[in-house]
Formats: C-alpha cells, structure tokens, sequence
C-alpha cells in the first residue's frame, strides 16, 4: 500500500491536471459562462498546488494567500457574471464565436 | 535646504519667473522697471550671499548640495558646489559685476520690445555661469560651459531679425561646439584616468586633483591638450577666436558681461582650477604660453586699424585673454586669476561705457552708424560721466602706473620673464618680447579709441539733438566699475615690496590653502629685486610711451593720423583692416569644401540611401502589418489558444532547456 | 494516515470527474453541477492536508455563494444547449494537444520536486492561526481585499444595472 501513499507528488499532480482540464475548457467551450467556470476551475487548481506547498513546508504564506484569492475570486465573479448579463441583454447571446468586434 | 543653495537657485528662479510672466502676460511685458528690478535682484542677492562666505571664510571650503543627479554604482555626480578660494573670488567678479551689468540694462534696454527675454537670458546665463564657477564636479561644470554657450547664442542673436546678427549668433555656436568637443573628451579621459588610477570612476575635482598626474605622461598630456583647445573655443583663442568680434552683435550689456567680464574667462577658470595637471604637462604649457602671445599679438593688430568702437574693444578683449593664457602658460595660475579681475573691471567698464556713447549717437539720428568712431569726437564735452570712467579704464588697459591694468599685466610679464630666465627655456623669452610688444600696441590702439571718440573735432553734425549724457542707472555702474579699474590692482602689489607678501591675492588668498596650484615658477626660486624693478620700470615705460605717443600724435593728426599709419604701414595695414582675412581663409579651407560635399555628395547619399532606409521602413512596416493584422481574429477562443501556446514554449523552454 | 489515503484517493478522482464533467456537458446547469462536485472534492482535498479553515471557506465561499450566483445567471438567460461541432476544427485539435503536453510535461517536472523537509503537522490549518496572521502579518492586504470587494460590488451594480438616459 506503500505507493497508494499520497505524497507531494501526488497532490501537484492532480492538481496539473485539474488546471489542464480547466484550460481545454477554456479553449474549446464555446458558452461564456461555461468559459467562466473553466477560469474558477484552473484558479482552484492553482489553490490547491498553495495549499500543498504550504502544507508540506509548513509555511503559512500559501495559506493565506489561497484566502486571498478566493476573495479575488468571488469579486471577479460579480463583475464577471454582471458584464455577461449586460452581454446578453445587449446582443441575446453569449456565444463568443458570434463576437468578433475586437479586430482590424 | 543650505542658504547657499540660494546663490544657484535664486538666478533660476528669477529666469522661471520673468520668463513665464512675460511670455503669458501682455501687462507684465510693459512693466520695465518691475522685470529689471527683479532681474537685478535675483543676482544681487546671491552676490550678497557669496561676499559673506567670502568675509567669512575661514581656511575651509564651504560645501553645499542641492541634489544627486547620476548615481549608478560607485558613480555619484550630484549637484554639488564648494564655495573656495577661487570660485569665491569669480562668483564675486560674476554675481558683482552681473548685477552692475543688469542695473545698467535697464536703461541701456529701455523701450526694446524684448525688454523681458532680454532679463531672461541675462538671469539664466548667471545661473549657468555659477554652475559652472561653483560645481564641484565636471558635469555640472559642463552643464554650466554649455548653458553659458547657449545663453551667450540668445544673447548675440538677441535682435535675431537682423540676419547679420543671427549668422554672427550661429558662428558663436559653432566655434564653441569645437571647443565643447574637446571639452567632452577631456571628460571621457579624465573620468577614464581616475577609474583606472584608483578604481573609482569619479569627476569629482577633489578626486581629479588628488590624482597622481605626474606618475603617467600621455593622460596627462591629452587632457591639458584637450582642456587648452576647450579654452580656445570659449576664451576665444586662435584659431578659435573668429566669433568674439562678430558676438559684438548682441545689445552691449552683453559684451560688457559676456564677452569680456565672465563667460569668456571661464577657460583661464578651468585651467587654472585643473592647474595641478597641467603643471605636470610642461610642453602644453608652453603651448599655451605661444598661443595666447599670438593671440595677444595678432588681436592688438588687428585693433589699431578697426573704426568700430565695439570692435576694437572686441579684439582687445581676445588680446586681454591671450594675456591671460601667456600667465596660465607659465605656470603663473593666480596671476591669470587676477588678470581675469582687473579685466573684468576695466573692459565691462569700457564696454558699458561704448554701449553710453553708442546710446547718445544713435540719439542724435545725425548719424548712419553709432558704432562708428570716425563719425564721433569731442564726445567729452557731452558726456562727461561715460568720457571720465572711460578714461580711466583706458588708462587702466594701456597699463599706467597704479592703474589696475599696470598691476596685473606687470605680474604677466614678470612671471613668464621669470620662467624664462629660471627655467632655461627659451621660448618664454619669445613669449615675454611679444607681450612687451603687444602691451605697447594695446596703450597705443586703446588711446586712439579714447581720443576719436572723446576729443579732438567734433565730426557729427548733430542738428540740433546733441547727444547727451545717459540716464542715472546707466552712469552709476560706469562710476562703480571706473572706480574699482582704478584701485582693483592694489590687491595684487608686485612680489618685490616686501617679498610678494603684500601681494594678497596670489599669496593670502588663491595660493595661500592650495586651492590654485603655486606657480611652478615658485620651485624655480624668485628672480631678484633688481631685475624686478627693472621689469617693472620697463612695463611702465611701455605704457606711458605707447599712450604719450598716441596721444601726441591724434592730437596734432586727428583722424588724418590712421591715413599717416596706413601709408607708412602700406600693406600690412590692410591686412590688419581686413582682420588678416582669417575669416576669408576659414570660409575657403573649412567652410567651403563642408558646403560642397554637402551639396554634391551627402545630398545624393541622402536623397537616395537615407530616404531610401526611411521610406523602405515605413513600407515594410505597411506590408508587415497587413500580413499579422489576419492574427487578431477577434475570437476570444483564438486569443486564449495563443496564450496557453506562450505559456507552454515558455514552461518547455524554462525546463527543459 | 489511512484516513487521509482515502481522503486523497476519493476526492481526487472525484474532483477530476467533476471537472471533466464540467467541460463535457453541453448544459450550462449540468456543467455547473458538475462544478460544484469539484469544489467539494477540493475541500476534501484540503481536508486531507489538515487545512481545515480553507476547506470550510472553500465550501462556504465557492461551492455555495459563487456557485449559486453562477447558477442564477444560467437560469436567468434562459440558456440552450450548445450545439454539436461538426467535423474537425483545427483550433480544437490543438486545444487538445497544448493539455495532454502540458500535463505530460507537469508530470515529469514536477517529478524533480525536492522539498527540505516533511512536517508532520500543519501549524497553520486552524483558524486561529490564520486569523491571527490577518489581524498581524497580514492586515494591510486584508484591508486592501475589503476595498476590492466593494469596488465590484458598485462595478457589478454599474455594470449589469439598465440605466435610462
């Protein structure tokens, strides 16, 4: 049962792949909203790699900075969630293969 | 803030404020006697603060900073200033002499539409001139040599609608940038020399000088030779003496301040401030010593065959000057010092004084030319205030007994005789002769100068408008600085009464603490007493025979007397009327051929390659920017594609190689 | 330590689910259910490390208020589902092969981790520690988060707000 141990490695691993999951998402998810919660997906991700390093070190800088950005985190959702519906009240969709406003 | 700061910051101010006043306010424009005032001001009171650190000085050099402007590593230039011995002595000549200058410009400037800039510039060349006295490193002392240049071009070109007067602005520019070259250079080496003597880049002048210059000849020998041509070009000195005379363009406060007072002596300052390098450099020395007799020789020429009045004093000043570097040239750093002062008395003196007969001619409109001396005479009669201190600053130039010309020009002569018959070396003596000549022919030319203009017939016809004397801040600095021209010179007594010691400026105060080198001529020994008197009695005779002669004969020829010079001189007296046509050979041998290959060849290279580089760039940015602009797509899927791709060249390149 | 193998090993595979979850479905609530499953896996996870205070905020913060507020919205715009990408897009093809690279690389990167030394507890997992370092070491960024959330909440307010002009 020795390998089953979870270990350093372990923890940052699953963590990768959880922020690789969440950029695939980004990627090719077409929904904005969708997109959005790829974004909280690789920033938990990255949370968790914190709590690690902080765990395994014993140092409480990771700790508090993971409390930081949750709170980042949910401001970022208000305004997020807020331009989405300003989004969809403006053009009733909010599929960004049907923005293309920003280019030459 | 250290109330010395005061004294470099006060004439800045004065600059901001009559500069950004004028230039908004129509009503202020108008207010003369407000903006002299307060020009004045801003320079008198740093005067002020500087004769207090003078009275009070006590051994030690004042230091005071304002900021650091360059730290990079063990570099630290900051606008830093020592208030010692030396740059006392000129920030007394510059700030006391500067605020007699201002005061008489505000009635010399009456009525000029410029009457603000006029305070502008003259309030900005203070502040540059301190910087460049004070600083006590060569950067801010650079940045003080160029802004003195800069505001010497305004000043020239101050009536810039003349194009004749805006081409003299621009050729003062140039031959200085020549001089500012060197002046670069001389910086890059020294800078180079203190950071490979001791390991510790510095321009500092306390670091500089207490370098060992004696131990390695050739940095020694570039930067004296670097320095010297750097002097040339502002202390107007062959070959670069060409743009004093046309700088008489600018209003005449100008030329009493600038080109003969302060900004021209600021290469005697640099020299004798770096004296302890230049000791240690004797072959640039004695160049120095044959240039500036040349000089001396060739301008005194020139002068005795001029008819404009501010011309003759413009080349006596270049004569003066190269009086000076015939003292820095032997060594005799302090005696240059006081040749700078007396000078400054004497030449602003004349200089304001033209500038009052020039004001009174072209007041009675009988004349085409108020420069024009042939066109004066018997001016004494008119003016007698501008005729009484202009007399004697003229004695005070020709070197008469207890003048203080006599004094200072005598120690000139003395010291490089001294160098000559101590050293051994024969071209001091070269040096000695042409100055001796030189002292006669300035005694000569300076008492024609007087006596067409102030005596003899009165050759204008004046229509009633007789020119008349000028206003009272005009005549109260004439009367200040005439009286200073004849008892500045006591301060410098000859070495022979009581063994120099009754000579305060070269033994109490600029040789006494060290801060100008002693003259070399010190370890040489002292000539004796009775070659002193001589030396003494021979330069009195000098000047009292070259006036006595002058005098005698425009009394009996009058003006006649330059047709009698002229036909007993034949063809050098052309040559000296035509100033030995070196603008003529400047134009053919430098001038020229630059317009030539600028039209012929760097035209072409430029209509072809350069615009040809130019233009391609624009196109090919063009043409660039029409292939990547398909990249910005819009989609914010493609963005987000080209992100995590950067992200993951950069993460495989971080670790993997 | 058993307890935390199983801790380890329950939530993340959860965890991961939930988040493959989150990108498969093509319904918005779907894929935010799916989310949430991974938020609670994470605060397992956090859990299993001994920092109790970040799972319970974890629980707190993102499983219930930010996820509620997305779930809001998706039923507030009515949203249908995604529809189906027809044949092969380049873009997605990549998208697929910048994960699978980055994970292949993380894995043998992260493989070099070296740390000094293993603790055996963690000081700094209760909530008395943590809100001791806020109210010390701390204090000037927690101030500093306070304004930022006010900032969004006005921005959001501005922002989502109809105004008639």
């Amino acid at each position: 049962m020795e390998i089953f141990e979870p270990n350093l490695y372990l923890y940052l691993s699953v963590s990768a792949v959880m922020f690789a999951i969440g950029t695939l998402g980004v990627l090719t998810r077409r929904n904005a909203i969708v997109i959005f919660m790829c974004v909280e997906l690789m920033l938990n991700a990255v949370n968790l790699t914190l709590v690690t390093f902080s765990r395994f070190l014993d140092d409480a800088a990771g700790s508090m900075l993971v409390f930081f950005v949750m709170c980042v985190a949910a401001a970022e959702a208000v305004v997020g969630l807020a331009i989405i519906i300003a989004l969809f009240r403006n053009k009733r969709d909010i599929d960004v293969n049907n923005f293309n406003l920003f280019k030459w | 803030m250290d109330i010395n700061s005061l004294i470099i910051l006060l004439p800045l101010f004065g600059a901001a404020i009559i500069g950004i006043l004028g230039f908004v306010s129509e009503s202020f424009r108008k207010q003369e006697a407000l903006i002299g005032g307060l020009g004045t001001l801003m320079v008198a009171v740093p005067f002020g603060l500087i004769l207090m650190n003078f009275l009070g000085y006590h051994e030690h050099p004042v230091h005071f900073r304002i900021f650091d402007w360059i730290v990079s590593g063990t570099i630290n230039v900051s606008f830093g200033y020592t208030l010692d011995e030396l740059s006392l002595l000129m920030g007394l000549i510059v700030t006391g002499v500067g605020s007699l200058i201002h005061i008489y410009s505000i009635g010399y400037m009456h009525g000029d539409k410029g009457y603000y800039k006029f305070f502008l510039y003259l309030n900005l060349f203070i502040f540059a001139m301190l910087n460049l006295i004070l600083g006590d490193n060569m950067a801010v002392m650079f940045l003080g040599w160029e802004g003195v240049g800069a505001c010497s071009y305004f000043l020239i070109g101050f009536w810039y609608e003349d194009m004749a007067k805006a081409a003299a602005a621009q050729k003062a520019f140039v031959a200085n940038r020549i001089g500012d070259f060197a002046m670069l250079a001389a910086m890059f080496l020294i800078f180079d020399y203190t950071g490979k003597a001791t390991g510790n880049y510095s321009l500092n002048f306390s670091d500089i000088l207490g370098l060992d210059w004696a131990a390695d000849s050739a940095p020694t020998f570039w930067v004296a030779l670097l320095v010297f041509i750097a002097a040339t070009g502002k202390s107007a000195q062959i070959p670069l003496y060409v743009w004093l005379p046309d700088a008489m363009a600018g209003p005449t406060p100008v030329s009493a301040l600038i080109h003969a007072a302060t900004m021209v002596t600021s290469g005697i300052y640099l020299i004798s401030r770096l004296g302890e390098i230049f000791i240690h450099a004797e072959g640039v020395m004695a160049f120095i010593g044959i240039m500036g007799a040349l000089t001396a020789l060739l301008a005194a020429l020139i002068a005795i065959a001029q008819n404009d009045i501010k011309k003759v004093l413009a080349y006596s000043t270049v004569s003066q000057l190269g009086f000076m570097f015939m003292a820095l040239g032997a060594g005799a750093f302090t005696t240059a010092i006081f040749h700078v002062m007396t000078h400054a008395f004497f030449k602003a003196c004349l200089f304001l004084g033209s500038g009052s007969v020039i004001h009174a001619m072209d007041h009675t409109h009988a004349v085409e030319d108020g420069q024009d001396i042939r066109t004066m005479g018997n001016l004494k009669k008119y003016m007698p205030a501008t005729h009484i201190t202009f007399f004697v600053s003229t004695l005070a130039i020709a070197g008469i007994p207890l003048f203080s010309g006599f004094f200072s020009k005598d120690e000139i002569l003395g010291k490089v005789f001294a160098n000559g018959l101590m050293g051994g070396e024969f071209i001091y003596y070269l040096v000695w002769i042409i100055g001796a000549f030189t002292a006669a022919l300035t005694a000569f030319y300076m008492t024609r100068v007087y006596f067409l203009t102030f005596r003899g017939k009165e050759r204008f016809n004046a229509h009633g408008h007789d020119p008349h004397e000028s206003p009272a801040t005009m005549t109260i600095p004439l009367y200040v600085l005439g009286f200073l021209a004849v008892v500045g010179g006591f301060v410098g007594l000859p070495e022979v009464f009581d063994h120099g010691h009754l000579n305060w400026i070269s033994h109490h105060w600029l040789g006494h603490h060290g801060t100008v080198t002693m003259e070399h001529t010190e370890d040489l020994g002292h000539v004796s007493a009775g070659i002193e008197w001589a030396l003494i009695l021979f330069s009195s005779l000098i000047a009292i025979g070259g006036v006595y002669f002058a005098w005698n004969f425009y009394t009996k020829h009058d003006l006649e007397g330059d047709t009698i010079i002229k036909n007993k001189l034949g063809k050098l007296y052309d040559w000296m009327g035509n100033k030995f046509y070196v603008d003529e050979l400047y134009e053919f041998v430098l001038i020229k051929p630059f317009v030539r290959a600028g039209t012929d060849v760097i035209m072409v290279f430029d209509k072809y390659v350069l615009d040809g580089i130019v233009n391609g760039i624009g196109s090919l940015t063009l043409f660039l920017a029409d292939v990547f602009k398909r990249i910005q797509t819009g989609y914010v899927g493609n963005y987000a594609l080209m992100i995590v791709a950067g992200v993951m060249i950069l993460l495989t390149y971080l670790f993997f190689f | 330590m058993a307890l935390q193998t199983a801790l380890f090993w329950i939530f993340s595979i959860l965890g991961i689910a939930g988040g493959i979850g989150l990108v498969i479905n093509r319904n918005p609530v779907y894929s935010a259910l799916s989310l949430i499953l991974n938020f609670f896996s994470l605060a397992g996870l956090y859990l299993s490390l001994q920092a109790e205070f970040l799972a319970v905020i974890q629980v707190l913060v993102y499983a219930g208020a930010i996820m509620v507020l997305f779930l809001f919205v998706i039923m507030l715009l009515n949203l249908s589902d995604e529809p189906r990408v027809e044949g092969f897009d380049i873009a997605r093809g990549a998208s697929f092969l910048l994960a699978i690279g980055f994970v292949a690389e993380m894995l043998i990167i992260l493989k070099d981790v070296v740390l000094p030394s293993s603790p055996e507890k963690f000081t700094y997992g209760k909530v008395e520690s943590i809100g001791n370092l806020l109210m010390t070491n701390y204090l000037f960024p927690f101030e500093v988060i306070s304004v930022v959330l006010v900032a969004s909440l006005i921005g959001a307010i501005v922002i989502a707000k109809k105004f008639n002009y």
